[in-house]
């Protein structure tokens, strides 16, 4: 059933951001099954029904599922085996991106040294990234104290000074009102195109996909239904479910 | 998602938990039975074991049926009156047996109820001449009333608040009378938390020490525990204490079992919201409710304000600077805080391993046995009464070794493994939202190892772990238990010299400890179980 994975012009010149290879995982009833090559610099939509395995995508190649089979690739380092937090990569989750009992400082702080060990360059930095997602000022605050766009400004602050190649977003904006989203979408473009990171981007929301993706990974229980750039995603007859979806938006 | 030094180091300090857990349990029992003497079942089945036997259940059973049946109305008055003025202060006040040294309530009982008390004197007064006996069964069931009536309140309670609003409106629109009520709505609440209830307040009852060590007397009414103490320590016959201790284990074992297929009481708050009722507005209703609670409240009250009063009416300063006190305060803060400290470790450790064994999606048979292993600790822990684990180990150790100089160490493990259920109780809620709040942001990350302790676990398990530390000691400052067995003139715990200066008929001394170590045990009570509501 899966199609094709249409190949781009960046991918097929770099190695892609993410790789995945035979991946296969059991939970539950449902067995995922997960082949493709995301490509680099671009950002890609995950997207399909609730339970389809969107998240479990994202598990996966952050490191929170293990495969059982198959390997993980990102920029062409297979990582199958490796523990979250030593993936060249920056997640954002919908909610609890934040330690509660922490300012923003030290939560940020946290992303760029995991002990705090901090120099005067990070300090800067990380005041910087603050004022880039336009919590100038913010440093001491408590995550308490934010509203819930706030709070995820924040995390993006904090994968901006991560400076990872690779960022992961599940449901990044799930949680907020429609007017946020839209801002806050247009905050995620603006510093995609700043530092040309691969983005990961996983929504249910059809405007999102349509907004956001260059590329879009379409999923059904566990399987790729689609992988392509968003025009063919748009353009495509062969799946009813895709083109309802489409439509929707 | 832990990475694999979390992993080992939470099992790790699982195993550490259950191997200090088994030992100090199971090694004191393998001692028992290794010791039990080959005529040890003409013992175990002689008329006077056989009447211990009868009078330990007999008590427990009365103990658990009197408490459940007068906690019934007033548990009943209470859900019906929301606005009942001081409702709140009620409900707290029937936490404080809860938190208060078992002998220093006998002492209050006596106070109210005993020879001089003042129901006595109000009876002669009436001229009644039957006057109430504090001592023998008729007192240990008032003691074991005055301790467990409002526990079975509490859970009563909650359970008929778990009642949904919609029902009390049903049934007011359908007009159902007081009995009808009663039978559709209030009966089949409680029906869900009485057995576990009652099962709780039976176990605590058959295993009743210091009560009965206090108020009961004469072979006529002693239970085995205190059976186990007084051949061990009077009679020195070990042999005896060996057979006893064995039977105790075989009926807390039953009466575990029995408990284990009850569903549990959970959730004594009793101060959640509140539905409305549309019931017991008549005025013969509101009398009666009122009367219930008033009694109940009477009956806790007064007992405590006899501590208050008598330890008042002791010189409190010239005990405060007494050298005998300090020194006793020092042992028993030495003792509560090293086990205290003990059972903290104990928990976390299986608390972490418990957490790293559910991190793995897929956990090896051998992790799921060793899983289920810590999770059948607690139980363990109760199914050997502090006075038989005491008993055990005494017998271990004085072939090899001096007791009286290792005596501190047992009693404060023993201590350790009395409060570890209920520090179970305070750390695993706070431990497991602690680990889902955190556990994926951490790991995302990278934040590991001491650094996660220091940044992420310790600013928010810190207060906690302060909540079980001074609840697991406020348990062990009152406990009477294991210092019975151990204690000398070399080894006087706070309770222990408040029992002895009783027995040496210095009752006022008696009384003015008493009431210092009472407020000190309530106080760390209160501060161990503050914050437990305003934990999500």
């Amino acid at each position: 059933m899966t199609a094709q994975p249409k190949q781009t012009a960046l991918a097929t010149e770099n190695l892609a951001a993410v790789e995945l290879d035979g991946v296969r995982l059991a939970l539950g009833d449902i067995r995922f099954a997960f082949d493709g090559r995301i490509p680099a610099g671009r950002i890609t939509a995950v997207t399909g029904p609730s339970g389809s395995g969107k998240s479990t995508l994202l598990n996966l190649i952050a490191g929170f599922e293990m495969p059982d089979a198959g390997r993980v690739r990102l920029a062409g380092q297979d990582v199958t085996r490796l523990h979250p937090g030593a993936r060249p990569l920056s997640l954002v989750f919908q909610d609890h991106n934040l330690f509660a009992h922490l300012d923003l400082f030290t939560n940020i702080g946290l992303g760029v040294h995991p002990a705090l060990k901090l120099t005067g360059e990070d300090r800067t930095r990380i005041s910087a990234a603050l004022q880039r997602v336009g919590l100038a000022g913010y440093e001491g605050r408590k995550p308490g104290t934010l509203s819930g766009g706030e709070r995820q400004r924040a995390a993006f602050a904090r994968a901006l000074v991560r400076q990872r190649p690779l960022l992961l977003l599940d449901e990044p904006f799930a949680a907020l009102d429609p007017g946020l989203r839209l801002a806050m979408a247009d905050l995620l473009s603006g510093l995609h195109q700043e530092t040309g990171a691969s983005i990961v981007l996983v929504t249910h929301d059809p405007g999102e996909v349509m907004r956001l993706a260059d590329e879009v990974i379409y999923l059904s229980t566990g399987k790729i239904l689609f992988h392509g750039d968003r025009h063919a995603f748009c353009a495509q007859t062969a799946h009813p479910e895709i083109s309802k979806f489409v439509a929707s938006s | 998602m832990l990475g694999t030094g979390e992993v080992r180091r939470g099992l790790a300090a699982g195993g550490a938990s259950l191997a200090a857990i088994g030992g100090l349990v199971t090694l004191p029992t393998g001692a028992l039975l290794a010791l039990a003497p080959a005529s040890s079942a003409g013992t175990l089945f002689d008329s006077y074991t056989l009447s211990l036997l009868r009078f330990t259940l007999l008590q427990a059973t009365l103990s658990t049926l009197l408490s459940v049946a007068l906690a019934l109305p007033v548990a009943l008055a209470l859900a019906r009156r929301a606005a009942f003025p001081g409702r709140i202060w009620i409900l707290r006040l029937m936490a404080v047996p809860m938190g208060l040294p078992v002998l220093i309530g006998a002492l209050g009982l006596i106070g109210i109820f005993g020879r001089q008390g003042l129901v006595n004197r109000l009876l002669a007064i009436a001229g009644v001449d039957h006057p109430v006996n504090i001592y023998g069964l008729s007192g240990i069931l008032l003691a074991h009333v005055f301790f467990n009536l409002p526990l079975a309140c509490r859970l009563m309670l909650a359970g008929l608040e778990r009642v949904p609003a919609e029902d009390w409106r049903l049934a007011a629109s359908l007009g159902l009378g007081r009995l009808s009520l009663l039978r559709h709505v209030e009966l089949p609440a409680l029906a869900r938390v009485l057995p576990g209830a009652a099962g709780l307040i039976f176990m605590l009852c058959a295993t009743s020490f210091t009560l009965v060590l206090v108020l009961g007397g004469g072979p006529a009414a002693t239970t085995l525990e205190v059976a186990i103490y007084q051949s061990l320590r009077f009679d020195f016959d070990p042999a005896r204490a060996v057979a006893l201790s064995l039977l105790q284990i075989a009926l807390t074992g039953l009466v575990l079992a029995v408990l284990s297929r009850l569903p549990a009481a959970e959730g004594s708050r009793g101060e959640g919201r509140i539905p409305r009722r549309f019931d017991g507005e008549g005025f013969g209703s509101r009398i009666m409710d009122t009367l219930a609670i008033l009694l109940a409240t009477l009956f806790l009250v007064l007992p405590l304000g006899a501590i208050a009063a008598a330890g008042l009416k002791a010189d409190l300063l010239r005990l405060i600077s007494l050298p005998a006190f300090h020194q006793a305060l020092l042992t028993s803060l030495a003792i509560a805080l090293t086990a205290g400290l003990l059972s903290l470790l104990t928990a976390s450790g299986i608390l972490t391993a418990q957490a790293a064994i559910a991190d793995r999606r897929h956990p090896s048979p051998v992790l799921r046995v060793f899983g289920r292993a810590l999770s059948a600790l607690s139980s363990l822990v109760l199914l050997v009464p502090p006075v038989v684990l005491g008993t055990g180990w005494f017998l271990l150790i004085r072939p090899h070794a001096d007791v009286a100089r290792v005596a501190p160490l047992l009693i404060a493990a023993i201590n350790m493994l009395m409060a570890l259920p209920f520090v179970m109780r305070v750390l695993a809620p706070a431990f497991e939202s602690h680990r889902l709040r955190t556990t994926r942001l951490a790991a995302s990350l990278n934040v590991t190892g001491l650094a996660r302790l220091r940044l992420v676990d310790a600013p928010i398990l810190a207060r906690p772990m302060l909540m079980a530390l001074s609840f697991a000691m406020a348990l062990s400052l009152g406990d009477l238990g294991a210092v019975a067995l151990f204690g000398s003139q070399d080894l006087v715990t706070l309770p222990w010299l408040v029992y002895s200066r009783l027995g040496s008929y210095r009752t006022q001394d008696a009384d003015g400890l008493a009431l210092l170590l009472g407020l000190l045990c309530l106080a760390l009570t209160a501060l161990g179980t503050a914050g437990q509501r305003r934990q999500p």
